[in-house]
């Protein structure tokens, strides 16, 4: 199956959403990411019970820190498919990085390279 | 455990606001077990205030660190060759942590990143509650090991007031009447007889009315 997905997001692979902490979250935007989704497998299916529950909780939390910080929380989101869910895969991340162009790059990124040319 | 509570990122934006270089220092012990204070949550604050004024252009050193204890000398001292890097200290320590800090480090401005609540006990997975108030003078014996203290509104020492209702206390249908708990624990354990004895007065001098306490052990003093 050869699905066409967009080009500019990097996956990170977890042994499971319950791996995802917080921090992670807010690392990936401190280094300069417009957005990040978390994607678990579907709820009630969870190989160790929980972790996407948990996955679900520290995003939201990590939504709320974004939006008090002014980075602005709708940059995250969690999905949830079945790993035979190549489509839905796909197009969950064309989704995402649709409203990530919506919402245009983040504050940080901008930033980052506001300062990059101040020092060259 | 001592119980304490993340304060809200705002507020600690607010406190920090005039200060340029920041040191977020947790503590190891009870605030990381309650999930207020520990590592994790000094890389949480940490990483959200500086992108909080990353976002505004503004720049800020905001270092993260975390002791095993504040509540004691020998951690405290950890930091004490770095000091002179920062303008101010966020502690994620109880109340006990940040003040001794404060004592320890007089010119260096500390301020509380937790709202200490309790002592008390981790009951569920997100859920704390209050089982001691240090009265300094313990009761349990003679209570069914459940303490009217601090879990009776009105703490009081011989049954309960007239406010008990199904087990509740009247200051809310979700607050177990301390004493309907003594009572089913005193006769679980068979020993009702416990509870027809009058209370002598209690010592109040040794809880807070008596000013701030403390303990002097000369056996263990060298
Ligand atoms: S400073 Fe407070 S939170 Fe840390 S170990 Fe001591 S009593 Fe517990
Ligand atoms: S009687 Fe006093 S010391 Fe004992 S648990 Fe209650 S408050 Fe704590």
């Amino acid at each position: 199956m050869r699905l066409k997905i967009p080009a500019n997001f990097r996956i990170i692979r977890v042994p499971c959403t319950g791996k995802v902490d917080i921090i992670h979250i807010l690392r990936a935007f401190e280094k300069g990411a417009d957005g990040a989704f978390v994607v678990g497998c579907m709820e009630g299916d969870c190989h160790y019970n929980e972790g996407n529950f948990r996955a679900r909780k520290r995003i939201e939390q990590a939504k709320l820190i974004l939006d008090k910080v002014g980075v602005g929380g709708d940059r995250v989101k969690m999905f949830n498919l079945s790993s035979g869910e190549g489509p839905l895969f796909a197009q969950y991340a064309i989704e995402m990085d649709n409203k990530i162009k919506e919402l245009g790059p983040s504050p940080i990124r901008l930033a980052k390279q506001k300062k990059n040319k101040n020092a060259a | 455990m001592i119980i304490a509570k993340k304060k809200p990122i705002e507020e600690i934006i607010g406190e920090v606001e005039n200060f340029d270089r920041i040191l977020i220092l947790g503590c190891n012990e009870c605030v990381t077990v309650c999930e207020a204070g520990g590592k994790k949550e000094v890389e949480i604050l940490a990483s959200a205030l500086r992108m909080n004024f990353m976002a505004q252009g503004r720049e800020k050193t905001i270092d993260e660190r975390t002791l095993e204890r504040q509540c004691d000398h020998e951690y405290l001292e950890e930091i004490r060759a770095d000091i002179d890097k920062y303008d101010a200290i966020v502690s994620l320590a109880c109340g006990v942590g940040v003040q001794f800090a404060a004592e320890k480090y007089l010119t260096m401005p500390l301020l509380p990143g937790v709202n200490t609540v309790c002592l008390g006990a981790n009951e569920d997975r997100g859920l704390w509650t209050e089982r001691c108030q240090a009265c300094g003078s313990c009761i349990l014996a003679r209570t069914g090991g459940i303490c009217p203290v601090s879990r009776c509104a009105k703490r009081v020492m011989n049954g309960p007031c007239g406010g008990s209702t199904n087990g509740k206390c009247e200051i809310s249908k979700d607050v177990d009447c301390a004493w309907q708990l003594i009572v089913d624990r005193l006769k679980a354990l068979d020993k009702m007889e416990d509870y027809e004895k009058v209370a002598p007065i209690k010592d109040w001098s040794t809880d807070r009315a008596g000013g701030p306490r403390k303990v002097t052990r000369e056996d263990v003093k060298i």
